[in-house]
């Protein structure tokens, strides 16, 4: 079956003071049909260009995306007019952001907004927008919708403003939604009370879910596949269960490593060494190899391409390969 | 070494936009007015050529000559040193006044805000060239007396910009980080307030230069400024104004010299802020 | 145990309200009571963690210790000394004994100073040693939280956000402080960064013996880093117990909610989530009786109308619901 989403080799650039910086170095993936999807990984590491790459809403100048294909539903949307982009927005690939109170207009009432958001892709009169706002506000479990619907943005706490995103981002029944960190800004109990929500409008409309986060946690929980990425490169990909029982790039490890459990008595965190390079000064061949335990010659020179491995597993890293055992050998040797 | 770096890129930044290169050049051609007025003076901006009066621009009188006879360019050259020093010696204590009072008020707050913002207010209330001029008709001409009457007037704008920089810088963390390391007020006031406020009262400093010019004109122009004798813009304006239909350059290259100071100034200084404001660094 | 050493800091009844309108004729004072009441005490070199969501008041408590916000009302006690009240003069004494390590690492430090001249701050302010043995403790401590000695003529800005939180703690350490009060001090950082801050905290208290009031809303850092954990809502402290006891069997409906809120890192585990109705409500209009009453799954009619008391159930586990 044809993925829903492919993107294939995505090469986003930014122009800064310091030069010409590459936040996306040739990025693949993709996301099948009602299918939830974890991109993950620290600050900068591009999780968020990739999804503002997808509906095209990189801010341009100073950023382009130089190269690279993002198919949907087969068609190219990199050759996409900008009407056309409008009216996938929205009514096809939906998107909800981090934090809820810059991403709704202050000025107007939740309902006014969520009505015009209806309005852009379907025609109704008054009447039938107001009431499927109101049975949109009901889906995403928010109390007395008859009277949130003529409230303010900074009436409602954070938890109901992200649910409104949620039903902003749902009320064209989406094929796509993209969740950039939708519970980031929240307290964990209103955490998980949206990634609750979330899990149950997914079973009820049957979208897909391309998730951003950086909690491993909120991974465990939602994805059915992960993909992880490092430095503007994807590092690794896997479905989650086997990501958790063997992450194959040491990144990966190191990250899971880090992450201290309730569950679990531990001494000492494991820690990756080190910092996330700049994009200005990209270390040469794997992007990890100053920060990797593993790394050896080759890693240094030459930059690992993301394989697969069997079992619907990709990583992108020198060990395990015929190279990195030559090149092993090699530096024994000497 | 790092600041050397820093400032090189600040520079670039400033000199990226060509208008602020304009600014800079016509800052620097009245500096050089200010500085080499003897030397590139062709006359005695006071000796009159009574038989040359009111000569148009010609060879010998590049820019023509006055009511007196007196050479207009010699004239604009000297008069660049009246506004040129009177514009910095009311920024400076505006600045003095202005940032102390601006300063006190963001970082003490309560009371001591209210009282002191109500009193810029009070200021504020009054148009400053009226002010300036119920001033100078109680005190009499002359340079010191220009300067009282616009720092007391000019003040204003320092004190509300280093107050509002100063309320928000007071509530970021480095300021409690010292208190709670037991730094008293002075060192809070002058190490870690004072440094962060330097790139806009920078700013405000160079903007602000255009206005006092424009008032000493404005000022002498009524004959309330400046004495007579002393060649600057707004006496020239004053001296000529009843010629303008037949003498039209003894009114326009002063004029004209006003307004250019004036855009130099405030090309410079958007230039400036949009080079130093720290919301649009990376 | 606990009870034979005496405690280094010992908060009792700790109130911060803040007065949002004075009222008047026709309108009620209306006050916030970010913290409403809250006691404990902190034993030197152990870390206490006190826990809660935005707006429980976890930050004034821990701004009041240091008087960097003034408490309503309350006494605060370090080592013997009170000082709810002392005077600027003495407070400055107090404030080599205790350390503040902020949360936001790109705004708590100057970015006019060098990292040289922000760790060495606490030296200049208290006039400790100057010259080549200035120069030389800055470089010990700026080593000793992993950074290298030529860190120091740089600016905070050439740093990233862990780096720059390790200049923050090497601040704090100048003066050899007993008690660090660490206001989400990783909460900022990426999840590789945070790793590296905790252990670095660890270890230090293991090599200076100091004592941590961490402060934080993520379960599983004060759970890693703490050995007694104090549960805040809405003002006030619910649960206070060793940190094994706490996460093991909690006894306030709501520390059992927040634990159970928390995604494990781990798809093979599959839980029960209690999910917990509504929102925190405003600490402007905190709920009668109980404060929790209103989202708590086992709320009886008591519970609307008194306040549960703090009562110890037994083992330095304290509690406060009508449920024990």
């Amino acid at each position: 079956m044809k993925p829903l989403l492919e993107i294939e080799n995505l090469v986003t650039t930014f122009d800064t003071e310091d030069g010409c910086v590459t936040a996306l170095d040739g990025v693949s993936l993709s996301v099948g049909q009602g299918e939830t999807v974890a991109l993950v990984g620290e600050s900068g590491c591009g999780k968020s260009v990739t999804s503002l790459s997808i509906l095209r809403l990189v801010p341009s100048p100073p950023g382009k995306v130089e190269a690279g294909r993002i198919l949907f539903e087969g068609e190219d949307l990199l050759a996409k007019s900008e009407p056309q982009m409008r009216e996938i927005r929205g009514r096809d690939i939906a998107m909800i952001f981090q934090e809820p109170m810059t991403s709704l207009n202050p000025v107007f009432t939740c309902g006014s907004q969520l009505i015009e958001a209806i309005g852009q892709h379907q025609r109704l009169t008054a009447a039938q927008a107001k009431e499927k706002v109101l049975e949109m506000l009901r889906l995403v479990g928010i109390p007395l919708p008859d009277q949130r619907f003529d409230e303010y943005p900074h009436q409602m706490s954070g938890g109901m403003r992200q649910r409104v995103m949620i039903g902003m981002a749902l009320c064209c029944a989406p094929k796509l939604l993209i969740a950039d960190e939708p519970t980031t800004a929240l307290d964990v109990t209103i955490q998980a009370q949206i990634l609750d929500l979330l899990i149950k409008l997914k079973k009820k409309m049957g979208m897909a879910i391309l998730l951003i986060t950086h909690d491993m946690g909120v991974v465990a929980e939602m994805a059915e596949r992960v993909v992880v990425m490092y430095a503007g490169k994807v590092i690794e990909e896997a479905p989650v269960r086997e990501l958790f029982r063997a992450p194959a790039h040491p990144y990966t490890r190191g990250l899971l490593d880090s992450i201290p459990r309730l569950d679990v008595r531990e001494d000492q965190l494991g820690t990756i060494p080190g910092n996330v390079p700049s994009l200005g000064s990209m270390p040469s061949g794997c992007r990890f190899h100053p920060r990797c335990p593993h790394a050896c010659g080759l890693c240094a020179e030459r930059v690992p391409e993301l394989r697969e491995t069997g079992g619907g597993r990709k990583v992108a890293c020198w060990l395990g390969t015929p190279g990195m055992a030559v090149a092993g050998e090699r530096s024994a040797s000497r | 070494m790092i600041i050397d770096d820093n400032t090189k890129r600040t520079m670039r930044r400033l000199f990226r936009n060509p208008l602020t290169l304009i600014g800079f050049i016509l800052i620097l051609a009245n500096l050089g007015m200010v500085l080499f007025a003897p030397l590139i003076a062709p006359y005695n901006p006071e000796e009159m050529h009574l038989p040359d009066r009111h000569t148009a621009p010609c060879a010998k009188y590049l820019l023509g000559t006055d009511f007196y006879g007196r050479d207009i360019l010699s004239r604009i050259i000297y008069g660049s040193r009246i506004s040129f020093t009177l514009g910095l010696s009311v920024v400076a204590g505006g600045l003095l006044f202005g940032t102390t009072l601006g300063l006190s008020a963001g970082y003490f707050g309560g009371r001591t805000d209210s009282f002191l913002m109500r009193l810029t207010d009070v200021f504020l209330a009054f148009p400053q060239l009226v002010f300036a001029m119920a001033i100078m008709s109680v005190r009499g001409q002359g340079f010191g007396n220009v300067v009282f009457a616009l720092t007391v007037t000019g003040w204003t704008a320092f004190a509300r910009l280093v107050r509002a920089e100063a309320l928000s810088l007071r509530g970021r963390e480095f300021v409690q980080a010292a208190q709670s390391l037991g730094a008293g007020t002075p060192r809070i006031l002058f190490r870690h307030l004072l440094p962060n406020l330097m790139a806009p009262i920078i700013v405000q400093a160079t903007m602000g230069m255009a206005t006092p010019i424009l008032t000493e004109a404005a000022l002498t122009f009524l004959g309330i400024g400046m004495p007579p004798n002393i060649p600057s813009w707004g006496g020239m304006l004053s001296v000529d104004r009843d010629f303008m239909e037949t003498a039209w350059w003894s009114i326009t290259f002063p004029g004209l010299a006003i307004a250019m100071t004036v855009l130099g100034f405030n090309l410079f200084g958007d230039g400036l802020r949009d080079a130093l404001d720290p919301k649009l660094k990376s | 145990m606990n009870g034979q050493r005496r405690p280094l800091l010992e908060v009792r009844n700790l109130e911060k309200h803040y007065v949002l309108n004075e009222g008047g004729l026709f309108r009620k004072k209306t006050v916030l009571r970010a913290v409403d009441g809250i006691s404990f005490s902190v034993f030197p070199g152990e870390t206490l963690g006190l826990v809660g969501e935005s707006g429980c008041g976890k930050t004034t408590a821990g701004k009041c210790i240091l008087r960097l916000i003034e408490p309503t009302a309350g006494s605060m006690e370090m080592e013997g000394e009170d000082i709810t009240r002392a005077s600027f003069a003495r407070m400055r004494e107090v404030r080599k004994k205790i350390q503040f390590i902020f949360q936001d690492p790109y705004s708590s430090l100057n970015p006019r100073m060098t990292v040289g001249q922000i760790v060495g701050e606490p030296f200049a302010i208290h006039g400790i040693c100057s010259g080549v043995e200035r120069r030389k403790r800055i470089e010990r401590l700026v080593d000793r939280v992993g950074l290298s000695a030529e860190s120091c003529g740089r600016y905070p800005h050439e740093f990233s956000g862990g780096q720059r939180q390790r200049i923050g703690i090497a601040r704090a350490l100048a003066l050899n402080p007993k008690l660090v009060v660490c206001d989400e001090p990783v909460s900022a950082l990426d999840v590789s960064i945070q790793s590296q801050v905790l252990n670095l905290m660890m270890e230090l208290q293991r090599e200076l013996g100091m004592a941590y009031l961490f402060i934080s809303h993520g379960l599983a850092a004060v759970k890693h880093i703490s050995k007694r954990v104090g549960v805040m809502y809405l003002g006030k402290i619910v649960e206070l117990a060793e940190t094994e006891a706490l996460f093991s069997s909690p006894l306030h409906p709501y520390t059992e909610a927040l634990l159970s809120a928390i995604p494990v890192p781990d798809p093979e585990i599959a839980r029960e989530r209690i999910i917990l109705e509504g929102d925190v409500p405003s600490p402007v209009h905190p709920p009668s009786g109980c404060r929790f009453h209103n989202r708590c799954r086992y709320a009886m009619p008591v519970c609307r109308e008194t306040e549960p008391e703090w009562k110890d159930a037994g083992g330095g586990h304290f509690v406060a619901c009508h449920l024990r």
